[in-house]
């Protein structure tokens, strides 16, 4: 392959991903993060930076449906993939998510800061674990840092909207 | 917005990738960017090229092909733990990826980024290094392959040339009925380890170990195989007495020390983790197969 045939650099590209199931583009700096692209470009402000290294997992979105940590990933990479925000999990502007719900009657939130990135991983952790142990869900979110709850709360929220979706599923079916 | 200015490429394709890497300055390839992005963020790295090698499908993906498992190198953890080809033939493997990282780093993070990254406490470099795996690398001049021992030549270094890309990993399949174990002791799950062991024990018709593969990781620049340890288990049918004598020669190693954790502590936990493994490895094989 010759020199000439090679792709070139860019410092911008024209992106297009899917949101929340909405298509959105925008022109992006190839720097730029993709939950900063969510927060700044979208104002979807839902998704928190915490430690904006990969440590902290406040910012964790559902990427293709898979729970992925949005400040270790470029804008431009999401290109024609789909993105799941914490804005986008109520099933309607007065119905939460029975996960959401479930967090709110057990105390899984204070300041709510990491509740975003803690919902997302639980959302993928539950399709895939649908009659989770404890332990299993304290492993789940053992990339999520929660300075106010302590984690119990959170775990019980987890047991709970798991029973809740299994019933859910199993009356559907 | 806090990585510094690079100029992006995302190659299609392994020549369009290894074209790039061969004429341009100071470039990075970026895999899963679990580790990458986080020191790009840091501003421990200051690449002028981005590579995105996440354009490549032909690099990720499982196959078996006579007694070993090839996996792309752009293959996800996560996709790893789920094929029902590594659980069966690799569950050393499987074992030790349950200690890498979390399940949002494990969706994302590839094989091959964590071979070329060679963190000193890389769990999957030191099953490679376990299982004697043998590394794919593509270059402009051509592709070769490489032991995993000689493709860690030191602290965060390999043995690549500047215009050559890791593109697969193959792992020879032990024996049905092997024993083996993945220990770690880290601070915290999904922290980097402090020490870990991989043990594989293969045996005999009559119980005897035919061979024995024990490799310590986070405690030297690159996985240590130890193999004066191995050398005492080969050819015995192993006992307590055994496997502690085994277990002691961790305590002649030059272990690394930092600011949270002594030279002799890393020892002292690579004795009992080595000896723990051993036992846990001896006990789940199944020698009358």
């Amino acid at each position: 392959m010759g020199v000439s045939d090679l792709p070139e650099g860019s410092t911008t590209r024209r992106i297009e991903v899917t949101v929340n199931g909405e298509v959105r583009s925008a022109e992006v700096p190839v720097r730029l993060m993709v939950g900063d692209f969510l927060r700044q470009n979208l104002k979807l402000t839902g998704t928190h930076f915490g430690c904006e290294h990969g440590v902290c997992g406040a910012c964790t979105i559902l990427f293709d449906g898979r729970a992925v940590r949005s400040c270790l990933m470029l804008a431009v990479q999401a290109d024609g993939h789909e993105i799941t925000t914490i804005e986008g999990l109520a099933l309607s502007t007065d119905t939460l998510h029975p996960l959401q719900e479930a967090f709110c009657r057990t105390h899984g939130l204070q300041c709510g800061f990491c509740t975003p990135g803690m919902l997302t991983t639980l959302i993928e952790f539950l399709e895939d674990c649908p009659d989770p142990t404890p332990e299993e869900i304290r492993v789940a979110i053992s990339g999520n840092i929660c300075r106010c709850t302590g984690y119990e709360g959170i775990v019980a929220a987890a047991l709970e909207a798991a029973e809740v979706l299994r019933a859910r599923r199993a009356g559907a079916a | 917005m806090k990585p510094p200015d690079f100029l992006y490429y995302d190659p299609q394709s392994v020549a369009e990738a290894v074209g790039l890497l061969a004429s341009l300055e100071n470039a990075r390839l970026l895999a899963g960017g679990q580790s990458l992005m986080a020191l790009l963020n840091m501003r421990y790295a200051f690449p002028d090229h981005l590579i995105d090698l996440n354009r490549i499908d032909a690099l990720a993906g499982i196959t078996r092909e006579g007694d070993e498992i090839r996996i792309g190198a752009m293959t996800r953890q996560r996709d790893i733990e789920d094929s029902a080809l590594v659980r069966d033939g690799l569950p050393l493997l499987i074992e030790a990826l349950s200690h890498v990282g979390h399940r949002q780093t494990r969706n994302r993070g590839t094989i091959g980024g964590s071979l070329c990254h060679l963190d000193p406490a890389a769990e999957q470099v030191a099953v490679a290094n376990n299982l004697d795996a043998v590394v794919e690398i593509a270059g402009i001049r051509g592709e070769r392959r490489m032991p995993v021992a000689e493709f860690t030549v030191g602290f965060m270094t390999t043995a690549l040339e500047p215009d050559e890309m890791v593109t697969a990993v193959r792992f020879p399949i032990l024996p049905k009925g092997h024993g083996f174990s993945f220990m770690e002791l880290a601070r915290r799950h999904g922290d980097f380890a402090i020490v870990s062991v991989a043990a594989t024990l293969v045996y005999d018709g009559a119980g005897k170990v035919e061979r024995a593969a024990v490799t310590l990781s986070g405690v030297d620049a690159v996985p240590l195989r130890m193999v004066e340890a191995e050398a005492m288990l080969a050819g015995r049918v192993p006992d307590e007495a055994l496997v502690h004598q085994a277990a002691r020669t961790a305590a002649g190693i030059e272990a690394l020390e930092d600011a949270m954790v002594p030279s002799w502590y890393r020892r002292q936990v690579a004795e009992t983790m080595m000896r723990r493994a051993l036992v846990a490895a001896d006990a789940r094989a199944n020698k009358g197969h």
